[in-house]
């Protein structure tokens, strides 16, 4: 077993600084890197471009490196809900590369999975396939996408161990397993950190071998952005 | 003339026995309300669910399980979560049957435009560009015009598009159009809406031919 454990949260992150290429894993505030976001925000990198399906809220998930001004550009699909955002992408402060969500994750995958670029049809003809490569197959037009290239990846599991193995929980898995090994590290926060061997190996959603760094996270909030219920009747 | 729940249950009937149903943000979700209970049909849900079920009862909602517009949800048996690459190989990959959206406007090429106002603060596309640009049978739930009574039915689209040529029909609060050879053609009329309400609020190209039935919802 090769033994990816840290003890630390500043273990966890060393290396990390100003004008990295940071993923991070979650759609909305679901499955996303709680205890990296903060010690991010306690490190006080600067000019960092976030690669991240959204951009949290205004004081939650990267919403709280968007308030320190952290963040040079964000590479996203949506990034509703975020009154800072707004300010800091209409003020000119934050580059926003916005990216169609499955692109988004293949992008990540394709990183991963050691693919240069890929042929996507999501936004042929639209304004985000201006100036890339395009072309016919089968008659049908498709848009060559790049694979990401990132720094540090952090991604946030149910489960793991010290072999670096993840399992995910709900949809809380969604970017997170894409960016495993997509990056340069690959820094995985768990909620409960289990002895090896304790997990199936049947049941590993991402082998260790994609992660570098795996640690036992804290005070997870696991915020719901809409509530939505129903009554018993 | 429909109301949001109208316009989603005249879609519900489009919905067919053994269909994986992708719904989009508004009224596409009321969708899901008006589906027959005697056919087997899977939500997909693009954050990476199969099998979506209706919103949790007060009290057992749970973080980890959410659709794509963020709400808590639940799961029916038989679904599966998966990551976002994999659920879009089932959208992008043609896996996933209909694909019911809204948009602000539609033209007669079957062009849509859904999520950029120029000048406006952009939000972003979502999965709506992988969504249209794979699926082969593709719904659009919307207003038939806008708050200002101009046309959404358009010859071109005047805003930053989603898609191109992707739109198979189109269920507003009047009609329901199909888009073929680059013509929108009238199949029903909404309630207490003639065709002659219908012609002057669709700004594209429009087919009548012979007597356009009132929808039977």
């Amino acid at each position: 077993m090769i033994n990816k454990k840290v003890d630390t949260i500043e273990e966890a992150l060393k290396g990390v600084k100003s004008g990295m290429t940071l993923m991070l894993g979650g759609f909305g505030l679901c499955g996303i890197p709680e205890n990296a976001i903060a010690e991010l925000v306690k490190l006080n990198v600067r000019d960092v471009t976030c690669i991240s399906n959204n951009a949290g809220v205004d004081d939650f998930g990267l919403g709280l490196l968007l308030q320190g001004k952290q963040i040079k550009k964000m590479i996203s699909s949506y990034v509703g809900e975020n009154d800072e955002f707004e300010r800091q992408m209409l003020s000119g402060e934050l580059e926003v590369e916005l990216t169609p969500q499955g692109t988004l994750a293949e992008k990540c995958r394709a990183a991963q999975a050691g693919f240069p670029a890929f042929y996507t049809p999501a936004g042929y003809g639209t304004e985000v396939a201006e100036g890339k490569e395009t072309r016919e197959f089968d008659g049908k037009m498709y848009v060559l996408e790049p694979a990401f290239k990132a720094d540090f990846a952090f991604v946030k599991a149910w489960k793991g161990d010290a072999a670096g193995n993840l399992i995910f929980k709900g949809t809380s898995r969604n970017f997170n397993p894409n960016m495993c090994g997509a990056a340069t590290i690959t820094v995985a926060e768990v909620e409960e950190l289990v002895p090896v061997g304790a997990l199936d190996p049947n049941n590993i959603h991402i082998p260790g071998i994609f992660v570098q760094r795996i640690f036992q996270g804290e005070n997870y909030e696991k915020r719901i952005e809409q509530r939505t219920v129903r009554q018993k009747s | 003339m429909l109301d949001k729940n109208g316009i989603a249950k005249r879609i519900a009937q489009e919905v067919q026995d053994g269909f994986y149903v992708n719904l989009g943000i508004g009224i596409p979700t009321l969708v899901a309300n008006y589906v027959r209970n005697d056919i087997e049909v899977e939500f997909q849900s693009e954050n990476g669910v199969l099998g979506m079920g209706p919103f949790p009862f007060d009290g057992e909602e749970d973080a980890d399980i959410i659709n794509a517009g963020k709400q808590t949800i639940t799961t029916m048996p038989g679904a599966s979560f998966f990551d976002s690459s994999m659920s879009f190989s089932m959208i992008r990959g043609k896996h996933v049957d209909l694909t019911i959206l809204g948009a602000m406007e539609v033209a007669e090429n079957g062009d849509i435009a859904n999520w950029k106002i120029p000048g406006k603060m952009v939000k972003g596309m979502g999965g709506a560009m992988d969504l249209v640009a794979s699926a082969e049978n593709i719904i659009v739930a919307m207003m038939h015009t806008n708050k200002r009574g101009e046309s959404k039915i358009l010859k071109k689209c005047s805003l930053p598009l989603t898609g191109v040529g992707c739109v198979t029909k189109v269920v507003t609060n009047l009609a329901v159009l199909e888009v073929k050879n680059n013509k929108f053609h009238l199949l029903e009329r909404a309630p207490g809406v003639s065709v002659e309400d219908i012609k002057n609020a669709t700004d594209g190209t429009l087919v009548v031919n012979g007597e356009i039935p009132e929808m039977n919802i």
